[in-house]
């Protein structure tokens, strides 16, 4: 677990790319992406191991479990297209259910259509802070571009932490990722850190130039 | 001029043409021809293999053939290009009227479109094109008149899996033509009949072997340094040899190392003879200049790497030179043989060592060439099943397919010949469904069974199939030009983990020319020419390869008998009398162990003299317990003759670490998570069609384009831990592991264990350290204390904490 000061909130970002906010007793994470290996199946291409969307619900209820939050946040693209959210796998459904028993869900909704239990809204406004899928005027709390950091060659899912944008890692099993280091992120981000998930969950700055010899 | 007689089976202006070059034909060439059935011939380079290969063919075609008659399959495309070359010759002297035509990864698409319309009489291709081609609708009619086919340098095919694709090829041909006939041509082996059996059987043709090779190392004036492959140490001595020969060619064991004695020899290049480069990494363009350049006798001498290592038949070469130990002695006699262009004079080669202890291997090496002691080698296991998949998906593109007839094309194939049913099963299972245990995609399945036929659901898939063609699956490389408004030149290739660690501003070789690295633009690296000639970064990683057993225990017996070393040059007596100085020599019947501290990093380097796949499984059951013991292991590697391990913490005391006791426990997950093995399922998963190759282009957008395998390794290991795939990923890295069993015999046979703590890197762990193969340690306490250090530095240096 790994604090973090974004927008005067204090926040604690999870291991598992989750992100908790005490002040709010809520649980936010970012890019699902429910059914993507059917969708890739769907458009006659590969047949990927079908197990990431169950591997996805176990690990969002483990968290749901283990930290008891009033409110679990979805920052968007919580499946992979329409399709997926329409044949959603008996037992995916059945985990979502139990995890709706447990907290009350909202939605908000990303480039890829959701339905689900609980609310859907657009974006939605807790405290001083914007919560959305795409990042946009901050601060905002938001996902869809699947951050990744490397730290001595090592390459991890992140927390990017900017000025005015706290961008979460995609919390979904098969999701690529895009370096915080390209041009993309750099620049929408600008001078701040990125918090590595997984064991340990370094700290490293990023958007600084002068920084790049020492990846 | 001699008299060649005409025989029933070689017609007259055959005759006549031999008689006209001053030639008579070798016994094997006319075997050949008179061969009814499949045949393989075994013959050195230089004993006009090639021609005996393509003589039937000629013969045949002689009558006249429309359609394709021969198909003609090398391992390189190189080979393919100097073979049409070659063999106009012969044919435009004989008067035959018949096309020859190359079709590899750079034919253009207007010529392959041309060739699926109205073919070659002879075609000239690689495994992966022919794979290609039998994936298009229009297969069957292209090769329904094939009558001959020939395997060019078949023993360096059979050694890897691109040999398997090639005869699951070959066995579709021969369903498509039923009439066919196989020459298989190989080097000197030291197993034909096993050769003979992965060609699904064939008669052995043994050429005369000739004369035995002039060979010695070549005496330097400088003495070669302790460690580094470069042998830049030698460039005069080189530069003198070329200049006492007609025309040379100098090999070097890695691309990196080919470009830097290739500027090196430039810097001692006083009579500025001719010399030229070449190697894989090298733009198609600079490669076929340097080939021209050479067919023409313009060159005295060029620098090359592997790309030139399979028979390629150009002018008089008259010397070889290997620069770096020739790692197995097969391949130093096959290098020898490119000097053998008259098959009756001796080929004469000089072997010029980069460091110290290749001199060792030079001298061990020196000695198994004497008394003729080729290494056992080479790989002979049962057909792969990830390349078996990918075979059935190419099947399916090329039309609607039955299971039994499948089944029993792939029986023919050798590799193939024992295949169980429930395998074959299995592999179409995979690509039907996907082959898991939740079958998750009834409606969505890559193959379908209508009217008792398999064929593709959606044929759109075709496309993505064919991109993935092969069997290759090394490092992803990116394409290097030089940066202008107008393109740019094409300058070569890198790989892409090289590319990611550029900086703009850094310098680095290719081509023979220093450039400056300026930035990456649609997955090409674009540079500028560099005002420098030391360039920043001296190396891009190359091949690794493997010495023999055979050759490691010769070395090993030479390091440890003192008396031996009469035969080694003066500098490496005295460097191995430093070894003993600083440390000691790794006797026979002890388990020698070093330690010592370099760079904030602590070392334990183990001289096992067992080979690599024995270290490399010893590796990892130490780490596993230097993990246990917390001591943060890093990484490793292994080499034939020692491995060495880097952690956190130094060990204190071997003994524990190196005990038979309780080895095998709590091994199974650290097995089954280390890189080793990943490294396996990325490779198998990509070959079996699971996930894509990485291809320039698509790549442009970053995200979600490239899954990680690694990701697909665990999900599957967690939720599916009999799938498929896991099971050939298990088998094929074992292979590159040895048995416990033979680990612990190792480790209990009493050894003594010498344990010294060096002060520094001692003369014999140097080469270690600059080893390729590196294995990294990945997700144990060491790599977090890793990362955790590195990020408090970039903190501290961005005066954040």
């Amino acid at each position: 677990m790994r604090e973090i000061t974004f927008a005067e909130q204090r926040l604690i970002a999870q291991p598992s790319g989750a992100l908790y906010w005490p002040g709010e007793d809520a649980l936010i994470v970012a890019d699902l992406h429910l059914g993507k290996s059917e969708r890739m199946a769907r458009r006659g291409g590969a047949l990927l191991p079908p197990f990431e969307s169950l591997d996805t619900v176990i690990r969002l209820e483990a968290e749901v479990l283990r930290l008891r939050p009033s409110r679990l946040i979805s920052l968007g693209d919580a499946f992979d297209d329409d399709a997926a959210a329409g044949e959603i796998a008996p037992e995916i459904a059945g985990r979502l259910t139990r995890i709706a028993a447990q907290t009350e869900l909202l939605w908000i909704a990303g480039n890829h259509d959701p339905i689900g239990l609980g609310q859907t809204v657009e974006e939605t406004q807790i405290g001083p802070l914007t919560l959305r899928h795409i990042a946009d005027t901050g601060p905002d709390l938001s996902g869809h571009y699947h951050p990744k950091a490397t730290i001595a060659r090592r390459s991890h899912r992140a927390f990017l932490v900017g000025r005015d944008h706290l961008i979460l890692p995609a919390f979904g099993t098969y999701t690529g990722g895009l370096d915080c280091d390209g041009p993309e992120l750099s620049s929408l981000v600008g001078a701040g850190i990125a918090v590595l998930t997984g064991p340990g969950m370094p700290v490293r700055p990023i958007g600084q130039s002068a920084l790049r010899q020492s990846r | 001029m001699p008299e060649t007689a005409a025989t029933p089976l070689l017609p007259q202006r055959f005759a006549d043409w031999f008689a006209s070059r001053g030639w008579q034909p070798h016994r094997h060439q006319l075997d050949v021809l008179s061969a009814r059935e499949d045949t393989l011939l075994i013959a050195p380079t230089g004993g006009g293999k090639t021609l005996a290969g393509f003589l039937p063919s000629l013969v045949d075609l002689a009558e006249g053939y429309e359609g394709l008659h021969t198909l003609y399959v090398s391992p390189l495309k190189a080979l393919s290009k100097d073979i049409a070359r070659n063999l106009r010759a012969p044919v435009d002297e004989i008067g035959l009227e018949l096309r020859i035509e190359d079709r590899t990864g750079d034919t253009s698409a207007t010529q392959r479109r041309r060739q699926r319309v109205d073919p070659p009489q002879i075609l000239l291709t690689t495994p992966e094109s022919l794979a290609l081609m039998l994936s298009y609708p229009e297969a069957p009619k292209i090769f329904a008149g094939v009558k001959r086919v020939v395997l060019d340098e078949i023993h360096a095919l059979a050694e890897s899996k691109r040999g398997d694709q090639l005869m699951l090829g070959v066995a579709r041909l021969r369903s498509l033509s039923p009439g066919l006939t196989v020459t298989g041509l190989s080097a000197t082996v030291e197993a034909p009949q096993a050769l003979a059996d992965f060609m699904g059987g064939a008669r052995v043709i043994m050429a005369d072997p000739g004369p035995p090779p002039d060979i010695e190392m070549l005496p330097t004036e400088r003495p070669a340094p302790w460690a580094g492959g470069g042998g830049r140490h030698a460039a005069r001595d080189v530069m003198a040899a070329i200049e006492d020969a007609r025309l040379s060619l100098v090999f070097l064991n890695t691309r990196a190392q080919a470009e830097l004695f290739f500027q090196a020899l430039w810097e001692v290049n006083d009579n500025a003879l001719p010399i030229g480069l070449h190697h894989g990494s090298l733009s198609r363009e600079a490669r076929h200049k340097v080939e021209e350049a050479m067919a023409r006798g313009e060159l005295r001498a060029v620098v090359c790497t592997g790309s030139l290592d399979l028979g390629l038949d150009w002018g008089d070469v008259d010397l070889v030179l290997q620069v770096g130990a020739p790692k197995n002695v097969k391949r130093l006699v096959q290098r020898i043989g490119r000097a053998n262009h008259r098959y009756d004079e001796p080929s004469r080669a000089r072997i010029v060592p980069a460091n110290r202890f290749e001199i060792v291997e030079c001298a061990a090496a020196l000695e198994a060439v004497r008394e003729n002691d080729l290494d056992g080698g080479g790989r002979r296991w049962r057909g792969p099943l990830d390349v078996l998949c990918q075979h059935i998906l190419l099947t399916a593109c090329a039309g609607p397919f039955e299971t039994d007839a499948l089944y029993a094309e792939a029986l023919r194939a050798g590799p193939y010949a024992n295949l169980p049913r429930a395998d074959f099963d299995a592999c179409l299972e995979f690509c039907a469904t996907g082959g898991y245990a939740l079958r998750a995609y009834d409606r969505w399945q890559r193959l379908l069974q209508r009217d008792g036929k398999w064929q593709l659901r959606d044929p759109r898939a075709t496309r993505d199939l064919r991109m993935n063609i092969g069997t290759i699956t090394e490092t992803e490389k990116l394409k290097v030009r030089r940066k202008s408004r107008r393109g740019g030149t094409p300058l070569g290739e890198v790989e892409e983990g090289f590319a990611s660690s550029l900086t703009p501003g850094d310098t680095f070789l290719i081509g023979g020319q220093v450039v400056r690295y300026e930035g990456l633009r649609e997955m090409i690296v674009e540079v500028t020419n560099a005002a420098t000639r030391e360039p920043k970064i001296a190396v891009f990683s190359g091949l690794k390869m493997a010495t023999s057993l055979e050759l490691s225990q010769r070395v090993q017996r030479l390091i440890a008998t003192p008396e031996d070393w009469d035969q080694l040059p003066p500098d490496t007596r005295e460097w191995l009398a430093l070894q003993c100085e600083i440390s000691t020599l790794p006797a026979p019947g002890t388990l020698t162990c070093e330690t010592f501290l370099r760079g904030g990093r602590a070392f334990f380097c183990l001289y096992g003299f067992a080979g690599r796949n024995a270290h490399q499984t010893l590796a990892l059951l130490l780490t596993h317990r230097m993990e246990q013991a917390g001591l943060g292991p890093l990484g490793f590697v292994a080499t034939d003759y020692a491995l060495l391990i880097w952690s956190i913490d130094p060990v204190e005391d071997p003994a524990p670490l190196l005990s038979v006791e309780g080895l095998r426990e709590g091994l199974r997950d650290w097995l089954e998570s280390n890189a080793v093995m990943k490294r396996a399922f990325r490779s198998i998963a990509t070959i079996a069609g699971l996930i894509q190759r990485n291809l320039p282009g698509q790549r442009k957008s970053g995200k979600q384009a490239t899954f990680s395998s690694d990701i697909l390794y665990d999900t599957l290991r967690r939720y599916d831990p009999d799938h498929l795939l896991l099971r050939i990923t298990r088998e094929e890295a074992s292979r590159g592991l040895v048995d416990f069993e033979r680990i612990e015999e190792m480790l209990a046979q009493g050894k003594r264990i010498v344990h010294i703590r060096a002060p520094h890197v001692t003369p014999l762990a140097a080469p270690l350290l600059l080893e390729h193969g590196q294995v990294g340690i990945r997700g144990g306490t060491g790599e977090a204390r890793l990362m955790e250090e590195e990020a408090q530095a970039m903190m501290r240096e961005a005066g954040l904490e």
